[in-house]
């Protein structure tokens, strides 16, 4: 027994000293690719649009900080800052707000009722969202199209949807609240699922009715979900390209513009990829802000 | 003046009976438990009482009101669920205070109540916590707590120490016992561990398959199982059973087991002479099989040889897994037993203590003494 | 008070249905107009007589055919399919051997590298397509389609590693030290055990890279003007959306035609997809 024990050793235990360095070399192989893929695709890149950013509209000259004081000093940059924060802000409200009452009132129906509707209720989140936005850019058609026939049978008069300042807001607003609204319902409607239900029931037998148990079992006990999600989408919202660039292409007169749009603008129509840059890059601190707060609170979940 | 009546009560989920109609009564101050296997209908028979199932038929009495449409926040009683169901982002002291400052109670009496149960429990020092900051049993204690300090009519606990350790479970029985004359309310208890219910219980209600088998206070039902269910159910290890046939020869008594027979004590003839020539089943606990050389002289014994297959010395005395012809038993003998495997040993059957029941089900017991 | 627990079950699950229809009427009220416009002759789309909502005369296929046979629509489709297949192979390929040798093979830095992953994020699309513009035409692959092989992977591979880091680290230990005593290579423990444990993520995270990459607009419109290279949501914007006229009908049908693969893909994986991206955060 003994000498079998001892050989078994003998024989084993460089096989598992090579192996544990051989696990580390295996570990460096494979995730080398993705190394290799978030370096050279993602950092590069962006320290390239910070580089990009400082010269001039030919790229033949270093012009250090000439092209953010240049933004800086039109109207037009302090109204897509204004608008991005309003599309933001507006449209990640109404998400948050609707997906959690849609993601209640899925949280009652019974199991075969619930899946098919929730199902249903993605649609407008797995679509494509540039072709969904060409849809609502053909209900929002003034003359001929949905909406205004609506408005005009409830006796109203018939708005200029995308020509608008105010309504062409409204109409990218709504959109994206369309195609976000769903996001949230499926994060909350999980959330939901993972509060036990003898809390509920403890909840009962402690006096609360149906109000009283909202506000004190399922939103605090959904309170973190629903500031990472809050803050998943204000980044994804604030990035946002696809609608304003389908509905308005930033217009009427710049006023619908967000950061995205107005970069592709500049940069790519109008031919000036450094001022382009400059403005993709404003959007960097918000983003960062939000995922700095994701960061934080999925660690302290976390400990 | 907090007695609980269920009348005719029963519960079907869809076409399945959980629970079939049956009356209980259970008295004030009493501790009953609600003893059976996992599905069994106990834990449905509890959330009917609390308000948070639905009856099928029925009727339900707390003190003399009927409660049957009654939400849980009206019933006056207190739940303590299996997973404590503590409020995760409420301190201790809120998760206790809770049900009163819903019930709009004036502050300084939510604070006092609340230290009051504290001081009962030993957990003055953990009032500023968060649940997740307490171990298994300082939860435990906190929602027994949420309980005490609404000072209901009635206490109801959905198995509430199965998830703690043994030794751990076996200090929260004491305690509570010791709650429960402290409190002088009626509690209903569901378990589905014996030891539980024999320890706390001051009646039991044992329940299989959605039907009440027996009702009674431990003793009772250890003592006189009113059929094989209840008899292989309360104590551990578990009831012998042996088919028998009861046989008749010169006007005494046997017990025949194919293998051995057992002398029935005459007092019991009149009993069982009705049964001469048919088939039952033997129930013999494993605490009355004794080593024949370290028999107690006072009870009346007969004795059968078996081969010893497993010895498992305990301490305080030693169990025997023997062989005799086609049985297998278990025994539970004097620790200075000299039984040793694959050796034959003679064993003395305690026949004051033996059950007969009936081959056909529901097994019932067949009466053998006054 | 008078309520019996069935009762008020009943009650709430009613109301639940009624609070849902304006949610559904949002939801679908644009598909529907989409694809009532698309069998809609031209003649109805532009009269303001009637009711909008039903097709007053017959439907018509001629929207259908147009996109099909006289656009380059199938051209656009199978380029898109094209790209998001091999952009999906990519993907699975790089994530799964970053995600299992963050979450299973612990090397330096290892700890980080999910956050890293996770601060892709900070850099989406309106960000990087201006460099990317400059590099995409040194490495001359403005307008054709293969500059989109190596920009989706931007999107689909850190999102696609972060879902499987998850999966992974809840495979129990136990299983990669039962394989490492039965003999098992690190490439053997990942095909045999860790793949067929962690299918459930591996279709969630297929399914995002697919239906990303099928979905993505800013990219393909920034760097693709030649038709013939076009994928299904710039071809369609661009060419459609042409002069004054629209043609709301060969819009609207080419639109439709375009979602049915990633809607059907999801009418069928839709729980994978669900359970993949919502377990990340809850816990």
């Amino acid at each position: 027994m003994v000498t079998i024990a001892s050989t078994v050793n003998g024989r084993s235990s460089p096989g598992i000293l090579s192996r544990l360095k051989s696990r580390r070399y295996a570990a460096y192989w494979m995730v080398l690719p993705l190394v290799i893929l978030i370096a050279g695709l993602v950092v590069y890149p962006f320290v390239y649009s910070v580089y990009l950013s400082f010269e001039n509209k030919a790229e033949t000259k270093f012009v250090g900080l000439k092209n953010y004081k240049r933004l800086l000093n039109y109207k037009t940059f302090w109204l897509v800052t204004g608008n991005s924060f309003r599309f933001t802000l507006t449209a990640v409200f109404f998400k948050a707000t609707l997906g959690l009452i849609l993601a209640l009132i899925l949280n009652n129906l019974p199991f075969g009722g619930q899946r098919i509707w929730r199902g249903v209720s993605l649609i407008p989140w797995v679509m494509p969202l540039a072709l969904s936005s060409m849809g609502w850019w053909w209900i929002f058609e003034p003359t001929h199209s949905a909406i205004n026939w609506i408005i005009v049978q409830f006796g109203g008069t018939p708005k200029p949807w995308l020509s608008d300042p105010f309504w062409a807001r409204v109409s990218c607003i709504v959109t994206n609240i369309w195609f976000g609204t769903p996001f949230f319902m499926i994060m909350y409607l999980a959330g939901l699922k993972s509060i036990p239900e003898s809390l509920y029931e403890a909840a009962q037998i402690d006096g609360a009715r149906a109000l009283q148990r909202f506000r004190y079992v399922t939103f605090p006990m959904l309170s973190k979900l629903i500031g990472i999600t809050v803050m998943f989408s204000t980044i994804v919202t604030f990035a946002n390209f696809d609608i304003v660039r389908i509905l308005t292409r930033g217009g009427p007169r710049y006023t619908t513009h967000l950061f995205g749009t107005y970069a592709f603008n500049i940069g790519i129509e109008s031919g000036h990829l450094p001022r382009g840059s400059a403005v993709a890059l404003f959007m960097f601190p918000v983003l960062g802000l939000a995922a700095f707060f994701i960061l934080r609170n999925i660690a302290r979940g976390e400990e | 003046m907090s007695k609980v009546s269920l009348e005719n009560v029963c519960k079907n989920f869809g076409n399945v009976e959980a629970v079939s109609c049956f009356y209980l009564d259970v008295e004030d101050k009493e501790f009953l438990v609600l003893l059976g296997p996992s599905g069994c209908g106990k834990s449905t028979t509890l959330r009917m009482i609390a308000g948070l199932e639905e009856l099928t038929e029925g009727n339900i009495y707390i003190g003399d009101k009927l409660v049957n449409d009654m939400p849980p926040r009206d019933r006056d009683i207190a739940m303590v669920f299996q997973d404590y169901a503590l409020y995760p982002h409420m301190t201790v002291y809120h998760n206790m205070a809770f049900g009163l400052k819903l019930r709009k109670f004036p502050r300084t009496e939510i604070e006092q109540r609340v230290k009051e149960a504290a001081d009962i429990l030993g957990i003055q020092d953990l009032l500023e916590r968060k649940p997740r900051e307490l171990s298994g049993g300082q939860r435990q204690r906190v929602a027994v707590g949420r309980a005490i300090v609404r000072k209901p009519a009635v206490f109801l606990f959905d198995e509430p120490l199965s998830n703690l350790d043994a030794k751990l479970r076996g200090q929260m029985r004491a305690e509570l016992s010791k709650l429960h004359d402290q409190l002088k309310t009626t509690i209903i208890y569901v378990t589905h561990d014996q030891v539980e219910a024999m320890t706390m219980g001051t009646k039991i209600v044992i329940m299989n398959e959605g039907i009440i088998h027996q009702v009674g206070s431990p003793m009772e039902i250890y003592d006189y199982p009113v059929n094989k269910f209840v008899g292989g159910f309360i104590g551990s290890p578990g009831m012998n059973f042996l088919s028998a046939k009861i046989v008749s020869e010169k006007s005494r008594l046997y017990v025949d087991t194919g293998g051995f027979q057992l002398l029935i004590p005459s007092k019991k003839n009149s009993f069982l002479e009705s049964k001469t020539d048919q088939e039952v089943i033997l129930g013999i606990r494993p605490e009355h099989i004794q080593d024949a050389v370290f028999t107690d002289e006072t009870s009346i014994t007969d004795s059968f040889k078996a081969v010893v297959e497993v010895v498992e010395t305990l301490g305080a005395e030693v169990q025997l897994n023997v062989v005799s012809g086609e049985h297998d038993l278990i025994a539970r003998v004097d620790p200075r037993t000299k039984a040793a495997r694959h050796q034959e040993i003679e064993l003395a059957v305690n026949m004051e203590k033996i059950h007969i029941f009936e081959t056909e089900p529901p097994n019932e017991r067949v009466k053998t003494e006054e | 008070m008078s309520l019996t627990l069935v009762q008020q079950k009943k009650r709430k699950i009613t109301y639940s249905y009624l609070g849902l229809v304006p949610f559904l009427v949002f939801f679908l009220f644009p598909l529907y107009w989409m694809l009532i416009t698309a069998f809609k002759p031209d003649s109805e789309i532009t009269s303001l007589k009637g009711i909008p909502f039903i097709i007053h005369s017959v439907p018509t296929l001629d929207h259908f055919k147009f996109i099909l046979f006289k656009t380059r629509f199938i051209q656009w489709f199978w380029n898109s399919f094209q790209i998001a297949i091999v952009v999906t192979i990519i993907t699975m390929i790089v994530s799964i051997l970053g995600a299992y040798a963050i979450s299973r093979l612990r090397f330096l830095g290892s700890r980080y590298f999910g956050v890293g992953i996770f601060c892709t994020y900070l850099v989406p699309p309106a960000l990087l397509f201006i460099p990317f513009y400059k590099v995409v035409g040194i490495l001359g692959l403005i307008n054709t389609k293969w500059c989109l092989l190596f920009l989706y992977p931007t999107l689909t591979v850190p999102f696609c590693t972060w879902i499987l880091i998850g999966y992974f680290t809840a495979i129990p230990r136990a299983l990669d030290e039962a394989a490492f005593v039965d003999g098992a290579t690190y490439i053997q423990m990942l095909t045999r055990v860790f793949l067929p444990v962690a299918a459930p993520g591996l279709i969630a995270s297929t399914l995002f890279a697919f239906t990303v990459s099928w979905a993505q607009f800013l990219y393909p419109l920034a760097y693709i003007y030649r038709d013939e290279e076009k994928v299904l949501t710039n071809g369609i914007y661009t060419t459609l959306i042409r002069g004054d006229v629209y043609h709301w009908g060969e819009l609207m049908g080419g639109a439709l035609l375009a979602s049915v693969p990633v809607v059907v893909l999801f009418a069928f994986l839709m729980d994978y997809y669900i359970a993949g991206l919502t377990r990340g955060t809850i816990k």
